[in-house]
């Protein structure tokens, strides 16, 4: 049977780690077809059936699906699941609210947040904040599974081209308001997706030396990170946290100022290509996973870090 | 207003964990275990509720073994009022345990359902959306703050792209993140005084719930391992090895 993929979106486009979430969906089985929920989401919706590995596209539209309430996706996806061997979405706060609902209402035992398809029942997922892997086999009939999107690279996003099923709304769920949503807009690449990621930790000690890392962050074309700690102190917003709880990042640069890496944060950034750890404790366990470490004080390293920066000619953007 | 609150013991956040030698677990020996670190958060939160008037009872329910109750003990001495032990032995998925939380929701009635949003163990991430189906409940995940007004739950939630809030009608379920509250820590004469508070045993078999497995551990792994790497003595030596040696930038 084939895999039903759930989209996330905006409801203009797609939401990045769709692409992700396809390519893992197209590892589990050839046949994938995609539901996609929302209202006068019609352009993510065409979007979505250009996806080569999309085979067909269910659009769901009503008013109640406007803020990705799991309450109301649940039922319709549950319905739809009858022909489909596997579920699959990402594991992102999008994918984590949602997926369990479904998989309750279909009595499935979820795997959540896998980083490698071994066989259509069987997958490789970290848990213990990455210091273990686990092989799990499904012995469910349907399988609900979601994907951490850092561990499988986008599709193609261009050529396909999947019939669109229009398929109608359920009823909605009335114990839950969608009131407002705070998103911190950006002109910055996206901390899942950025080739290099600047984070901070509580060594930054206020909100205004995160500064130094915005500047260098700028230069260098990165996303802008944090520990849990700097996040805590408020220091900077949450959408920021790189860690078990928070973001997985996988750059080709990581670079960690002032973040002394307990556990929790190295398991949301420790698979990155390249780590560079800036701090002034010698004996910081940050320094256990780094490529370059620079054992200095950061408001002596950072300005010197932006002036070296400024004498390269070029810089990969 | 009722507040059920569900609790697990988990190795402590601050142990290093060790894989073991035969692939089929980690070691919990000798291991320092806790609860869950947004567990605490859960009870903190109902514990606060009622001390604002705004909750009546807060009861505190875990699934496990014998030793798991050391948990509801902990959330006694924090406020909790009583405490609930579903005993089962073995590995428990989300699914099971949710349904055994359904068991209890059905017989306790509660108002709200707080547990902590993921367990640091297995990383799932599923038990409290899970019970939310099973109940056809609204849900509130990854709560960093909570306002109570009448039969109602104003919930902020932490997600991707930064925060959401929410409305939920009770019974409800929330659950927590880290960011929402500051565990208190249990003072003596508490730690005292929780152990009169009663403790209610029931066995997972006599709630009638198939918890068994649906899915396979086949093997439990080390992650690859990186390799070592160096100190740099200076800032210009660092951006030299970035651009030239790793060139990533």
């Amino acid at each position: 049977m084939a895999v039903l993929l759930i989209a996330e979106h905006n409801n203009k486009e797609l939401r990045p780690f769709t692409l992700n979430a396809a390519t893992a969906a197209s590892q589990i089985d050839s046949d994938v077809h995609a539901v996609i929920i929302g209202q006068n989401s019609e352009d993510a919706a065409k979007q979505l059936s250009e996806l080569p590995v999309v085979k067909k596209v269910f659009s769901v539209e009503g008013a109640h699906y406007e803020n990705f309430t799991a309450e109301n996706f649940a039922p319709v996806i549950v319905k739809l699941a009858e022909n489909y061997s596997h579920i699959v979405c990402s594991a992102n706060t999008f994918g984590k609210n949602l997926m369990p609902r479904i998989a309750a209402n279909l009595d499935t035992s979820q795997v959540s947040d896998i980083i490698k398809v071994i066989s259509p029942d069987t997958f490789l997922r970290p848990i213990y904040a990455g210091n273990a892997f686990a092989t799990i086999k499904s012995n469910d009939a349907k399988k609900c599974v979601t994907i951490r999107p850092t561990s499988f690279d986008p599709c193609e996003s261009t050529g396909g081209s999947a019939s669109i099923e229009k398929v109608d709304a359920s009823e909605e769920f009335s114990n839950t308001k969608f009131i407002k949503r705070e998103e911190i807009k950006s002109d910055r690449p996206e901390l899942g997706t950025a080739r290099i990621v600047v984070s901070g930790g509580r060594g930054m000690q206020s909100g205004d030396n995160f500064k130094l890392i915005t500047e260098i962050a700028d230069k260098l074309g990165a996303a802008i990170g944090a520990s849990r700690a700097a996040v805590d102190a408020g220091y900077i917003s949450n959408d920021h946290q790189v860690g078990q709880t928070g973001k997985v990042v996988v750059p080709d640069l990581y670079i960690a100022v002032g973040i002394s890496g307990a556990i929790q944060h190295l398991a949301g950034m420790k698979e990155s290509k390249v780590i560079v750890a800036i701090n002034k404790d010698g004996e910081a366990p940050i320094f256990s996973v780094a490529d370059y470490g620079l054992e200095a004080d950061l408001f002596e390293a950072l300005p010197q870090f932006m002036e070296e920066l400024n004498k390269l000619n070029t810089i990969q953007k | 207003m009722k507040i059920l609150v569900a609790v697990k013991r988990v190795i402590d956040y601050n142990v290093q964990i060790r894989v073991k030698e035969d692939g089929t677990g980690v070691v919990t020996d000798n291991v320092k275990m806790s609860t869950n670190p947004p567990d605490d958060n859960a009870i903190e939160e109902a514990v606060k509720i009622k001390e604002t008037g705004k909750a009546t009872e807060v009861v505190a329910v875990t699934v496990g073994e014998e030793k798991a109750q050391e948990t509801v003990r902990k959330a006694l001495a924090v406020g909790a009022d009583r405490g609930i032990h579903v005993k089962v032995d073995g590995i428990l998925e989300p699914l099971a345990v949710s349904k055994i939380l359904q068991k209890i929701v059905d017989k306790e009635k509660p108002d709200l359902v707080f547990m902590g949003k993921q367990a640091i163990d297995d990383d799932c991430n599923q038990t409290g959306q899970m019970l939310s189906a099973l109940l056809n409940w609204p849900q509130a995940t990854f709560a960093s703050k909570i306002d109570v007004k009448d039969n109602k739950l104003e919930v902020t939630r932490e997600i991707d792209e930064g925060l959401e809030t929410i409305e939920i009608n009770v019974p409800a379920i929330v659950t927590c993140d880290l960011r929402l509250n500051e565990p208190r820590y249990a003072s003596l004469p508490n730690i005292m005084k929780a152990k009169k508070k009663p403790i209610e045993e029931i066995a997972a078999s006599d709630l009638g719930v198939d918890v068994s497995p649906r899915l396979e551990q086949l093997k439990v792994e080390e992650p690859p391992k990186r390799k070592a790497g160096i100190k740099v003595a200076n800032v210009a030596e660092l951006v030299q090895k970035l651009k030239n040696e790793a060139k990533v930038i």
